[in-house]
This record gives C-alpha cells, structure tokens and sequence, in this order.
C-alpha cells in the first residue's frame, strides 16, 4: 500500500468520523447528566433533512418571504447552508425536548423514548421531504451555496511538495467542511466545560447523584433540559454537515444507524469527551476501510467481506461491554428519572 | 398518590395512549397537505374490507404476534430485548438452511423442522447478548442493539458470499424446493371460500396463535413462569427465593429470542419462499410497540399485533392510493411506541385525576388471575 | 403545648456564646427576638400542617427552639418526623402554619431558600456524589463563580479552618467512594458549615455509626452548639436524646404530643409519650429448654465486591427450643451471616468457614448454596428487609404464599403450578394468622407492614422448618402487631424450633432472646446469658469494647480519630 492511498484512507476517516464525533459529544452530554438517549440517529436525520430541505429552498428562492412579509434581506444577511445549519439545529433541538418531556417531566422509559423518536424521526423525514419536493422522499442535489465548501487551510500550498508533512497536510489535514473543525474543535470545550466550571461539575453530579443537587437547591429538572438541549444541537451539527458537507442532499435513511456507532463509541470512551474523540476516529477510520475494501485485501492478502468490516464498530463495543477490554461504569443514575423521595 | 383501579390501568391506560398517537398523526396528515379522514377510510378500505387486504392484515398479524410475545417474555423477567429484529433475520437464515439442505417429504415436517430451525438460530442469536447480561452485566438494550447490526452483516455476507446462487443478481437465496412450501390462506379448505385470490398469510398465523397460549401457560401456570415474573418484579426476592438469576435470565431471553426467530417462518417460508436482504423488515421493532400496548399479555399481544397489522397493510395501501408516503406507517409506529411506553406516565397522571380520589382504597381485584 | 419551654431559659449554651469567633461566618446574627420569647428563637413553628392525599402527615405542630441549642425530635417510624424537616429544608410546602427563623417569618418554597435562611440539612442517606472528591462535594451548589478553580481554592481553605474548629478531619481530595460512613457523614455537616448555616437539622444521624463514631458525633454537636449553632436532632433513638440534647419535642401520628427540657424528662416518661402508652418490654415467657444443636457453625467468613472482609470467623451453635439473639449496630455482619445461612450470597461475595445442620454439612459456596436448598434442608428464613427480599409487592398475597416453595410438590404438578391449591393455601395461612384485610388476590403493597410481615411469617413458619431465621421481625411494625409477632416466635420456640433471632432493637433482643451474641465489625464479641447482663454490658460490646479490656477491640474504624 502506498502512501497516497494511506492518506487517502486518512482523509475519508477524518471526514466519516465527523458525524459520528458529533453524535457521540451529543450523547456525552446528555448521558452525563443522567438522561440515556438511544434517540442520536433521529435527531441526526431529523436535522440532516431539515438542513438540506431550507439550503435548498433559501439557495433556489429569488426572494424570501413568510406569511407574507418580505425577508429577502435575511437570505442576504446569511448563506442558504448557514440557514440551513440553523433549521438543522432547531429539528434536532425539538426532537431532544421531546425526549426531554418524556423522560424528565413524564418520568417515563428514556430508551423508549428515544428508540420511539428513531422511528418518528424515520418516518417523518420522508414524509416532509416528499411533500416539500416530491421526490420520493429526498431533497434535490445541492450545489454551490447551499453546501459547505471545503476550507483550504493556510499554507497548504506552501508545504505541499515537502515529503511526508506536506501532503499530510494537504490532503488529511487541510480542505474540510468547516463543520470538521468546529467538531474537532468541541472535543477540548466539552471537555473544559465538563471539567472546570461550575455547569459542568453540577452536571456530573446529577448523572451521578440528583439527589445531592436537588439537596443543594439546583433544579435538577433544569440541568437535565440543559444538558438535552445541548445534545440536541451538537446532533443537530452533525445531520447538517450529513446532508450539506459530506454528501449533496438529504435522502431517506442517510444517516444508516450511525447514531448507533455514536453510542457505540460514547461507551467504547467509557463516557470521556478526549477518549471519544479516539473511539470516533477508529470507528470512522473502520468506515472507510469498509469502503476500500481493496487496500484491505492487499494488506491482509485475503478478501475480507465488506459487512465484516462494517459491523467490527458493534463487535469491539460488545467486547468493551463484556468487561473484556476496560471496564465501563455509565453514570450512576444513568436511565432513571428523578423521583424526589419524602 | 391513589393508584387507578386496574381495569383503568390495564385497558383505559393504551386506549387513551393509542387514541392520542393517532390525534398526533392525524395532525401529521394534516401538516402535509392531506385529509386525515380519507387517508382512514383509505387504510380501513385497503386492509378490512377485501379479502385480499384481510390476507396482508393477517399476515402482518402473524409477524407481529411472534415479535411481541418476544419481547414480553423478555419485559417479563425485567430484560428490555430489542434485538428481535436480529434475532427474526437469524430466524430467516435458520428457515432457509433447513428448507434448502434438508429433503424433506412433506411441508408438514419442514414446517416443523423450519420453525426448530427458526428458533433455535434466534436463540442462538441471543445467547451471546444474554449471557453477557447475566454473567458480567453488560446492558442487555445496548448489546443487542449491536446484534442487530452485526445480523444484518452476516446476513448480507450469508446472501452475497454463501448462499446466493450462481449468476443470480440480487443478493437472495435460491428458491426453496416445491416440496417444503406450507399452504396459504386461501389453499386451505374452507378458508378458500374466505379468500378467492393468493394472500400471503399462511397457516403460520395457526402457529402464532398456539405460541400465545404457550406463552400464557408458561408465564402464569408455570413454575419457570413464576420464576421469570418473580425475576423481574424484584430479583432481590428471586435470590432471596433461590432462584437463579443467570438461570431465569437465560432462559426469559432463550425464548424470547426464539419468539422473534419464529417469525421468520411466517415471511421467509410462508411468503417469500427464499431468503431475501432486511427479511424481518422491521417486524422485530414492531413487536416492542405491540408488546408496549398489549400490556405483555398474550391476548393483549394478539390485539396489539392485529392493530399493528392493519397500521401495516393499511400504511402501504396509503402508499398506493393517496400521497401520503409509506413512511407514515413508521411514524404511527413510533408515535404508538411513544405513547405507550415512555408517556404512559402523562395519561396516568391526567387520570388519576378524573378518577375520583376517595375510591374505596382496597378493593378485591382479578389481579394476576389471568 | 410549647408553652412550657418558651417561657423557661434553655439550659445548654449557658454563658459561653461566642459567634465572633468564627472567621468564616457571614450569616447575620438575629437581633430582634420574638417579643413572646426572651430567649431569641432560632426556629418558630406555627400550626404546621401537611396532607398527602388523604394521610395527614403533620397537624397543627408548634414549637420553638432557641437559639444555641441541641434540640430533639422524637418519635416512631411514620410519626412525621421526616416530613416536618422536608418542610423546613422547602422540599415540601406545608399545607399551613407559618416558620418563623431568627424572628422573621420566612417562605421556604425551596431548598435554596431554606439555604439562605441559613439552614442546613444532613439526611439520613447522604446526597453526595460518589465519585467526587470531598472538596467537589462541598462546592456542589455554593460555587463562587462560574469557573471552577477559585471555588475550589477557596473551599480548600475554608475547609481547613472548619475542620481544625470542630473536630472535622476529613482529606478534601479524597473520593467520597473511599471514606467510611462516619467521614462521608461529615462531609455532610462541612457541606452545611460551608453554606453559613447556623441551623443544622440531622435526620436519624447515628443509624449507620457505631457507638463510638456516635459519640464523637455527639462531641461535634456539642462544639456547634458552643458556637452559636442552633441543631434540631431527629431520632427515635431515646439514649441520643438523652444523651446530647437540651429540649426534646416528641411527635406522635403526625402530631406534636409534647415539648420538655430534657434535663427534666426521663426515657421511661419518654417512651410513653412516644407510643400513647406503657410499653410492655417484657414478653412473657417461660425459660427454655434447649435440647441437641441442629446448627453449627464454624469459622465463618464472607468477602463483598470490594473484597472488605463483612464477617470475620464467626463460630455458633444454634439447639432446638432456644431462641439465640444477635445484637449489634446494623452493619456488623448480622444481614452476612444470615445471608449465608440463608443461602443468600450473591456471586461476587467470597464466603469459607462451615456450616453442619443436624451433622450434615450445609454447602456455603458455589450453586447448591440457594434459598431453595437451604428450604429443602428445613431452614426457613423470614428476611430482615421484607420489601426487597421477602415478598415481591406486586404479586398479590397469593402469589406471595408460593415465593420460595414455588418448587414444592404440593402446589403442582411437574412444570405446571397449580394456582387453585395455592390461593386455598394462601387463604387458609391468612386466615390463621389474622391478616387483614383476609383478601389474597390483593397485592402485597397493599397492606400495611405489621400485615405485610405475618404474610411473610406464615409462609416460613407454616413449613415446618426445622431452624427458622428471623431478621428484623418487628421492623416498621404496628404496635399491636409487635406484641403478636413476640408472642407467635417465642410459641415456635416451645414447639422445639431452633431460632436465629437478628434485630438492631436491643430491647427486642434482651427480652425474647435465650442466648445473646453480640456482634462488632464482623465478629462475634461474645455470647451472653441475658439474665446475667444488662444493656450497658451489651453496649460496650455493640461498641467493640470487651468490658474486662476496656478498649477497643481490632482495627477499628476512624470512629477514633478525634480522641487523640
């Protein structure tokens, strides 16, 4: 195998690992705080509709207006893929308060919830996107504005010829959808937030123990909505860069259980935001091979089936599940809802 | 807080829930331009009232019994399996090996020998998720939910590397021999007058039915049953009683996964007559929302699954007949499953409520006497 | 009905009131006392009533605890004693009355405000976070500001001022996972100091202490309350009040029956007050006649998860037609040594020693050591904690009758069990054994403990067996059932039963028990005649202090830390 296809490999694992970071941060979040969420995959696809669906209708409007009241302005004001990000966030922000209603106000399942809101979600997007563009339930392509281009980091050019570093920098590196930082970007701040403020430290402890925040006279109920708020944005991130960065369009299904391998990856972390940043590159990095199943072959010198490659995310999280590789402790009061006692 | 009387609980409790799940995808219909109304008499239309649409009802009926006697005897012992999907698609293959490698002389015995099949590689599919769970604790949700994955690509790997014939495109077994086929609704003497035409429902529907009163023998005239329900209710009292965890956990999801991998029969020998890619077609999540409204009982399961089974054939009828996609029987799905398994709480508040609170605090009840 | 301590002048702090002298306090000191009161008040409670539903958990309470005082509340289980402090610590709203703290009337309609109104509360189970280190613990909820790192500089060095003050020792950067009882009980009462409370309400402090522990949390409420601080002590215990408090409130069935200057009080008037009438802490009973040992046992030791060593060689024999006691502070290896016996271990727990009944022996490991076994054997075990082990709520009455015996040939046949046999068996075991109401298809959490519990009576006791374990016979207990239940072992006695009799009530103890073993940290201290000891002799070994020794036996906990 040679250096271009390694960097190759490189660069398509950064790009499928994206989504799945997101994903996994936004299950961090709320798990953290107590609230299991099995709902990522609808939320992302949720937002991955709803992003496609208003870049394509802002980027091919002449004008804009709601009810009658002229908002051209604000189609100048921001990107069509800027407003689509936004119409994303708040589809997923929605589906998390659902979740949120559920299992915090109604104490009700919260894995029910949120594999109710996977189907919902499934069902939904279709509906939406067919009565919108009837298209059989898909968005048409997206072009030009209504996508995230990719960012050509400075001196790419520059240090481009340099062996080694140089294409490293070019091609794995640099000339990502701007949503791949920003991700990368909110590993350090999840982890600076969980870790050394005030929220977070409240936050840890009403996945631990509600009963000592409620005693210490913080709203265990508002903590818990802030936390699914939060995952609701950062799922909603990660459908936007779905239908608008990695791929032209929303279409049915797209996100193909990869809130799963979020979740997957969120215990495979053992629910640290720095170990979910590793978890999600080796399982973005198993995607990519699955999608060359080539360079595997010349490697191992055998064929190896593509759905074996893709199903080694699910197998390595049964084994850490197992106890076999570390033991994973979720939060302590992980799924159940808060019931003050008398 | 008063507790309802349990005949609200156990019957008022999912009617209300069911009611306000399809309030919500009436206002679905609604949103997309559509008339609620007609989109009903559409689904009642195309699955109640012809022959053909009652032989879909009922073949759905059949796959979505099986799947939520699955999960109920699961939810019984206290273990949420969500794996019924895997555990139905390893039931497919288990079907297709025994009906395409064995001669068998008459379908009698490879009915047999495929429902055998069918739950002993849904078993087998389970197994591994539940000794997890009852030797080293491992989340039993989580870990099937992995199964449910890792099924789909040893299905795809089985149809595309093993068992898809020579020079055949799609990625399907060969069909299954002549012989090995069960009859139909309508090639079943008297019924046949019922149904003129070719229905897919087949006499599996007669085997669902006989594993629902199983299922309630096993779970309240049982002594395994009562180790499965003591189990769940409170294992702090199972231990106390000297019954052993891994061994009812074990058990509860061996059957449960059994359950959910005979349901392959019915599609994959009774339908389709081959195995083809997804064969459980998402029968093995539905049966979490019918177990969810059956309130895990058998009877209430059969209900469910018929309810389930008209959503089904009458949702595809809406994807013929009006312009309301398919995927609207999907959100009815988890708009039901919403209802009833996570916001079953909001209904029993607002009840509670109407019900009087002085109601006589201790009444004799049927309860468990079913 | 306060009357009688408003007027008189509270007999703890005396001269020596001092709040200057702490640095950290920036709580207000009250300056305008109640014009009823020459004494300020630090807590006033007027008329408070709270129902849920149709249960009136407190009527009309009012009392009145001055400042610089230890308090006591006294009452039973279910006497409203915990609701009361939910109401001050603004976890409930009271239905009506009015709190009045330092002299103002104050809303509490949470806990923040019950907070800045300067009370703090440490309940029975702690609210900490496991897996936080004590300074985490402390800052939970009073950060300074948004930014971790000053909070916690801050508390570092309030917290080393506070525990050099009041006997506080505790390491702030450990987890809270790793500390004793006792410490994490501490981290409980730093978290309040840290607050600024000047009030500090502790609900049942010393159910999970030892005697020692105890007392040295009695040597800290003292030190608060020479401080200034006002402490409101909830307790059924009649020695803790006794022992440390000043005035005592006692409640009864939601009421506030009395409020006396405890000097002026003894634990007999006491006992009365808290129970509406004399006790009867002697069961009438004949002296035993043991005959052959069915039960012995050797050598018996068991590991938990964490490998912490819970029973530490513990040797006993048990004959027919005696009842033979152990006593001890819960934790001590009594729910051990009946979870062996019991055939109760869970797979993580590492048991070794020997165990003979009727010279057989009994399997102490590995899967024939189960309750099914042990049944089969001839032990029946009625549970120390009937709502997780002993009967399962949901099932109804019925249902219940089978738990256990669900195996047994007479309630089916093969695989199948027959529901008809067992509702008539169930009806029949209710019937005998007065349970009310007689109605078996009712479920289990639907009657009363005292009711709840002779379910659970009849079904080991009606088997037959040939030893029957018994943890906890009378816990949350009706009186009257109380007196039934004596009576109803003490006959199984006679009958020529061997009897393993655990219980935390030492009376329970001292007057049904033939033979007493008291237990301390996993130990058997001694076995002792009851009529040739007394509680005091008892207490000491509860403690782990051989009395002819006069000191603590092993290696103890950090109960000690603070005599030095």
């Amino acid at each position: 195998m040679d250096y271009a296809s390694i960097l190759q490999l490189l660069d398509s694992t950064i790009r499928l690992s994206t989504p799945l970071l997101l994903a996994c941060l936004a299950g961090l979040w709320s798990e953290r705080a107590g609230i299991f969420d099995i709902g990522l995959e609808g939320k992302m696809l949720a937002a991955a509709m709803a992003s496609a669906t208003v870049a394509s209708l802002t980027a091919a409007a002449p004008g804009w207006s709601l009810f009658g009241i002229e908002l051209t302005w604000a189609k100048s004001l921001l990107s069509p893929v800027i407003w689509g990000l936004i119409a994303g966030i708040l589809a997923s922000v929605i589906f998390a308060l659902i979740h949120g209603v559920a299992s915090i106000t109604f104490r009700g399942n919260q894995l029910i919830s949120g594999f109710a809101l996977n189907f919902i979600a499934a069902g939904l997007t279709v509906l939406v996107a067919q009565r919108v563009f009837g298209q059989g339930g898909r968005t048409p392509q997206l072009a030009g504005d209504a996508r995230f281009p990719p960012l050509t980091l400075p001196l790419s050019d520059e240090i481009r010829e340099i062996p080694g570093i140089g294409p490293l920098w070019y091609e794995v590196i640099s000339g990502h959808a701007i949503l791949v930082y920003v991700a990368f970007a909110i590993v350090p701040l999840t982890w600076w937030l969980m870790y050394r403020t005030r929220y977070g430290l409240r936050l840890r402890a009403v996945g631990e123990n509600p009963a000592a925040v409620d005693t210490a006279g913080i709203s265990v109920i508002r903590l818990r909505y802030s936390a699914l708020i939060i995952t609701g944005i950062l799922c909603g991130i990660a459908g936007a860069y779905m239908s608008t960065a990695l791929q032209a369009g929303f279409g049915r299904d797209m996100t193909a259980g990869r809130g799963y391998i979020a979740l997957a990856a969120l215990i495979f972390a053992k629910w640290r935001p720095v170990a979910a940043l590793w978890s999600c590159l080796l399982f973005g990095f198993f995607q990519a091979l699955a999608l060359r199943p080539d360079i595997v072959t010349a490697v191992v010198q055998f064929r190896v089936p593509g759905p074996i490659l893709d199903s080694l995310p699910y197998i390595l999280t049964v084994l850490v599940l197992a106890g076999f590789i570390g033991k994973a402790t979720p939060p302590r009061a992980g799924g159940e809802p808060y019931t003050k006692e008398r | 807080m008063q507790p309802l009387p349990k005949w609200a609980d156990l019957v008022l409790v999912p009617l209300i829930s069911l009611a306000l799940a399809f309030f919500v995808a009436a206002l679905v219909i609604l949103a997309i331009g559509e008339s609620p109304w007609f989109a009903l008499k559409t689904m009642v239309q195309g699955s109640l009232m012809t022959a053909s649409g009652w032989g879909h009802t009922l073949y759905y009926t059949t796959s979505f019994i099986f799947t939520g006697l699955a999960v109920s005897v699961a939810f019984h012992a206290g273990l949420f399996n969500i794996g019924g999907e895997g555990q139905a698609q390893l039931g497919g293959l288990g079907v297709a090996l025994a009906c395409l490698y064995i001669p068998w002389p008459h379908w009698s015995l490879a009915l047999l020998g495929a429902t055998i099949a069918a739950a002993a590689f849904g078993a087998a599919w389970v197994a591994i998720p539940a000794w997890l769970q009852a030797k080293r604790g491992s989340h039993i949700v989580i870990t099937t939910i992995m199964f449910n994955y890792i099924a789909a690509s040893v299905l795809m790997f089985m149809l595309v590397d093993v068992l898809r014939p020579i020079g055949q495109q799609d990625p399907s077994s060969a069909r299954f021999p002549a012989e090995v086929l069960i009859p139909r609704l309508n090639q079943i003497p008297g019924l046949d007058l019922l149904f003129p035409r070719t229905v897919p429902a087949n006499i599996t529907l007669f085997l669902a039915l006989t594993a629902a009163v199983l299922v309630w023998l096993l779970l309240w005239h049982s002594r395994t049953g009562y180790h499965i329900r003591a189990f769940g209710k409170s294992p702090g009292a199972a231990r106390y009683a000297g019954i052993s965890a891994t061994r009812i956990t074990m058990i509860a999801l061996l059957i449960s996964g059994a359950l959910a991998g005979m349901m392959s029969v019915n599609n994959v020998l009774g339908d389709a007559q081959r195995l083809l890619g997804n064969s459980a077609a998402g029968a093995g999540f539905i049966g979490i929302a019918v177990a969810l409204m059956g309130r895990n009982h058998p009877v209430g399961v059969i209900l469910a699954a018929f309810l389930f089974g008209f959503i089904f054939q009458g949702g595809s009828e809406l994807g013929f007949m009006t312009a309301i996609p398919i995927e609207m029987r999907v959100v009815i799905q988890g708009l039901v499953i919403l209802f009833t398994g996570a916001l079953d709480m909001m209904v029993r508040m607002g009840l509670e409520r109407v019900f009087p609170r002085a109601a006589n605090p201790a009444k004799p009840t049927t309860a468990g006497a079913a | 009905m306060t009357t009688d301590v408003t007027g008189r002048k509270a007999g703890g702090p005396g001269g020596i009131n001092p709040p200057a002298s702490f640095a950290h306090a920036a709580a207000p000191t009250p300056a305008a006392p109640t014009p009823a009161a020459p004494v300020p008040a630090a807590i006033e409670l007027r008329g408070i009533s709270k129902s849920f539903g149709p249960v009136r958990a407190n009527e009309d309470i009012s009392f009145f605890v001055p400042k610089g005082t230890i308090h006591g509340i006294i009452g039973e289980n279910g006497a409203g004693k915990s609701t009361l402090m939910s109401i001050l610590y603004g976890f409930y709203r009271a239905d009506q009355g009015e709190i009045v703290i330092h002299g103002r009337p104050a809303a509490l309609p949470d806990s923040q405000a019950a907070i800045r109104a300067g009370i703090g509360m440490v309940f029975q189970h702690f609210k900490l976070v496991q897996n936080f280190t004590v300074l985490e613990n402390i800052i939970l909820g009073a950060e300074d500001g948004p930014r971790l790192a000053r909070s916690l500089a801050r508390a570092r060095k309030t917290l080393a001022d506070l525990s050099r003050e009041y006997e506080l020792e505790v390491d702030p950067d450990a987890l809270v996972e790793d500390l004793s009882v006792g410490h994490q009980q501490r981290v409980e009462i730093l978290k309040a100091l840290y607050r600024d409370a000047d009030i500090l309400i502790l609900d049942e402090p010393t159910g999970v202490l030892t005697p020692a522990e105890a007392d040295h949390l009695f040597r800290i409420l003292r030190g608060l309350r020479d401080q200034g601080k006002t402490i409101l002590l909830i307790t059924h215990k009649l020695r803790e009040i006794m022992e440390v408090t000043d005035n005592v409130s006692v409640m009864r069935r939601g009421r506030l029956i009395d409020t006396v200057a405890t000097a002026k009080t003894s634990p007999a008037a006491l006992a009365e007050l808290m129970v509406g009438r004399k006790v009867l802490l002697n069961v009438g009973k004949s002296p035993a006649t043991p005959g052959e040992t069915v039960l012995s046992v050797e050598n018996l030791s068991l590991s938990d998860e964490q490998k912490v060593e819970r029973l530490r060689s513990v040797s006993l024999t048990l004959r027919r037609g005696e009842i033979l006691g152990i006593a001890g502070v819960a934790g001590n290896g009594q729910s051990e040594l009946l979870s062996i016996l019991g055939g109760m271990t869970r797979p993580g727990e590492k048991v070794s020693g020997h165990v003979t009944m009727g010279g057989q022996p009994l399997p102490i490991t590995g899967k024939a050591a189960n309750g099914k076994a042990r049944r089969e054997a001839g032990i029946a075990h009625v549970p120390e904690d009937r709502h997780h082990h002993g009967l399962i709520l949901d099932f109804t009455a019925w249902e219940n009758v089978a738990l256990g015996y669900d195996d047994d040939p007479r309630y089916g046949r093969g695989m199948l069990l027959d529901n008809g046999a067992l509702r008539e068996d169930a009806a029949r075991k209710m019937q005998t054994w007065d349970v009310r109401p007689p109605i078996h298809t009712l479920a289990a959490k639907n009657f009363s403990g005292g009711n709840q519990q002779k379910i659970v009576l009849a079904r080991e006791i009606e088997q037959d067996p040939t030893v029957l374990l018994i943890g906890q016979p009378t816990r949350g207990v009706d009186i009257g059932a109380i007196e039934f239940i004596h009576k109803q072992i003490v006959a199984l006695r006679d009958q020529g039963k061997a009897i393993l009799l655990v219980s935390v009530e030492l009376d329970e103890i001292m007057s049904l028990s033939d033979r007493i073993a008291v237990m301390f940290d996993g130990r058997i201290m001694d076995i002792l005649d009851p009529a040739q000891t007394d509680e005091a002799a008892i207490g000491s070994l509860m403690a782990g202090i051989h009395p002819a020794e006069g000191r603590p036996a092993g290696e103890t906990p950090p109960a000690t830390s603070g005599e030095a």
